[in-house]
């Protein structure tokens, strides 16, 4: 005789009506609400707006430098984890703590603090200026204003899959005549790829719309270093509400292909 | 839309219903006048209470004097506003219709209380020799001001340039040479004044902040002098900052009056000191007088004689495709 197995979580009607309206309230509406207003906007005039080349400029910048700054973090952020989960030494605790700061720290802190550290007279700026190097008020700056905020996203997400990696499968691969890289290649590459390009896209959508920090060490230069967020608050600045969710929907189509091609990505991978 | 008006309308309700407590009133102003503004609340209240009234809370807001105007448009309840141009006050009637057309002659001196006008923050020294805007396009000297698209300040710093190139050069089309010169000189523009404060005084950019009078000053009162010096160009632009009364909120609240009071207070003698003081330029002629040592003399332009005012300056240089826009737009 077969039962049900109920739920752990009982109420599944009073869950999914609770799941429902929290997101209407808090996701829904105010999307929606912007791709109303962006409505009002003829399919000229939102062409117009979002083809100008201060925007299109801006969009590439945007996207490009949210890109790389996830690749880094892609990167800096899997060698972290693989330490804090693999090794014990003195002050690992104390890393641990350290690696969610950048959530914690409002990110206009960090835009100044990175700005007085980056710029030409700054602690780091000088050496990079004596080697010909520009940091701040360049796309190199916003690149690190971006690693910083978006560095917990790849180490928090990997740790958890790392820690369930039992280092006996790679002992195991080991005795069975893989290489170190082999293991890494076979082993451990497979089972950590979905968690890493969560983490991936997480920083990476996170970069995109960041403001706070970006605007003290862009330097916001016309065609250069004027981010996509920045051209919206100018829009408001002028009253230009139409303009500004142009730009907004824009920004969020743009993401969302973007951020659905790496779930079909994931889900790939995950048949394979 | 109508539900984010249901949900204010809501909010406003709850509010409403409260016990009528002691009077408050919100102060809705932009970013240099926090000093100016805690100072005056101080002495207004004294002056209030003096007339028999009941003390009133005064709270202030700062930022940035677009977003303050935006703020009070989406439905900030500020009973008076203190910004920094008459183009944003303009927007809460057009937008908001929360004031009338008319409003800026409702006060003496088209409603702006106190004026300010734009200097020259260099480094102790004067090394780059800088004394007038000729130098500011000079090659090799770098120039700090922030964005003319998000900073309210920094449309005046635009502006005076031009008046000062076109006075010079006579045609608008030199004047707008001069001034994309100018702007090729400036390696960040940050998005406010403050921001670009902290560029050139903490990061160390640049050889010149173009700034508020009483912004540079309150810079050089601050860190007493030893790294900077103010110098005033040979002409200028008068900035004015003006004040309003927003009507809806002060006749929904009920503080029609002591908002009125707090406004006219700033053209009384004291409020004028108080202005002065915190290195505003009174309006008054005997305060003005007392305070002449305080105040570099040099030639004013204003943005009603000479660029036709805001409704008209705001389109023509600042919106998209204005002056602004083109100059970097050519590069």
């Amino acid at each position: 005789m077969s039962r049900r197995t109920s739920p752990v979580i009982p109420g599944f009607g009073l869950t999914l009506g609770y799941t429902l309206v929290y997101l209407g309230l808090l996701v829904l509406i105010p999307l929606g609400a912007l791709f109303v207003h962006a409505a009002q906007l003829s399919w000229s005039e939102f062409c117009a707006i979002i083809s100008a080349p201060r925007v299109l400029a801006a969009l590439k910048l945007s996207f490009a430098t949210a890109f790389a700054a996830a690749i880094i973090n892609g990167i800096i952020g899997t060698l972290l984890a693989w330490a804090l989960v693999r090794y014990r030494f003195p002050g690992r605790k104390l890393i641990e703590a350290m690696i969610d700061l950048p959530f914690a720290l409002p990110t206009a802190v960090a835009g100044i603090a990175l700005t007085a550290l980056y710029a030409p007279s700054g602690l780091v700026g000088q050496f990079a200026s004596d080697l010909g190097l520009k940091i701040a008020y360049t796309p190199i700056g916003i690149c690190l204003a971006l690693t910083f905020v978006t560095l917990p996203f790849v180490v928090r997400t990997l740790q958890p899959v790392l820690a369930d990696i039992p280092r006996e499968v790679e002992e195991a691969a080991a005795c069975l005549g893989a290489k170190p890289l082999q293991v890494f290649r076979h082993v451990l590459l497979p089972a950590l790829l979905p968690a890493w390009l969560t983490g991936f896209s997480l920083a990476f959508a996170r970069g995109v719309g960041e403001y706070g920090s970006v605007i003290f060490i862009a330097g916001n230069m016309p065609m250069k270093t004027e981010i996509l967020p920045l051209l919206i608050m100018v829009k408001l600045d002028q009253y230009d509400y139409s303009g500004a969710t142009a730009i907004g929907v824009l920004m969020l189509l743009v993401s969302f292909i973007l951020l659905l091609s790496i779930n079909l990505l994931q889900r790939q991978i995950g048949k394979a | 839309m109508s539900i984010r008006r249901f949900a204010l309308a809501a909010l406003a309700g709850a509010l409403l219903a409260g016990p009528a407590a002691a009077q408050t009133l919100l102060n809705v102003s932009y970013d240099p006048t926090r000093e100016l503004y805690s100072e005056f609340n101080a002495a207004f209240n004294k002056h209030w209470q003096a007339q028999g009234n009941d003390a009133v809370t005064i709270q202030q807001s700062h930022g940035g004097s677009g977003k303050q105007a935006r703020a009070v448009i989406d439905g900030l309840r500020a009973d008076v506003v203190t910004l920094a141009l008459a183009g944003d006050i303009d927007e809460l009637y057009k937008l908001g219709k929360l004031i009338p057309e008319n409003w800026q002659e409702r006060l003496p001196q088209a409603s702006t209380p106190y004026t300010s006008t734009i200097v020259f923050l260099v480094r102790k020294g004067n090394p780059k020799g800088i004394e007038d805007w000729d130098d500011l396009v000079k090659p090799g000297v770098e120039v700090i001001t922030p964005n003319p698209k998000t900073s309210g300040g920094a449309r005046w710093n635009f502006l005076a340039a031009w008046a000062y190139a076109q006075q010079k050069f006579g045609s608008e089309a030199k004047a707008q040479e001069f001034v994309a010169k100018l702007y090729q000189n400036v390696p960040v523009l940050d998005t406010g004044a403050r921001g670009s404060t902290i560029t050139f005084v903490n990061n160390q950019i640049g050889d010149v902040l173009l700034a508020w009078e009483n912004e540079a000053f309150l810079a050089l009162k601050e860190e007493g002098g030893n790294n900077f010096e103010i110098v005033a160009p040979s002409l200028s632009i008068l900035a004015e900052p003006p004040v309003a009364v927003v009507d809806k909120n002060v006749d929904k609240k009920g503080t029609r009056e002591v908002a009125e009071a707090y406004l006219d207070y700033l053209y009384s003698e004291e409020g004028q000191r108080i202005a002065a003081q915190n290195f505003y330029r009174p309006r008054n002629p005997a305060v003005a007088a007392e305070f002449a040592e305080q105040f570099p003399a040099l030639k004013l332009l204003t943005i009603d004689q000479d660029f036709g005012g805001w409704q008209a300056a705001q389109p023509k240089f600042f919106n998209d495709g204005g002056v602004f826009d083109r100059i970097y737009q050519a590069q």
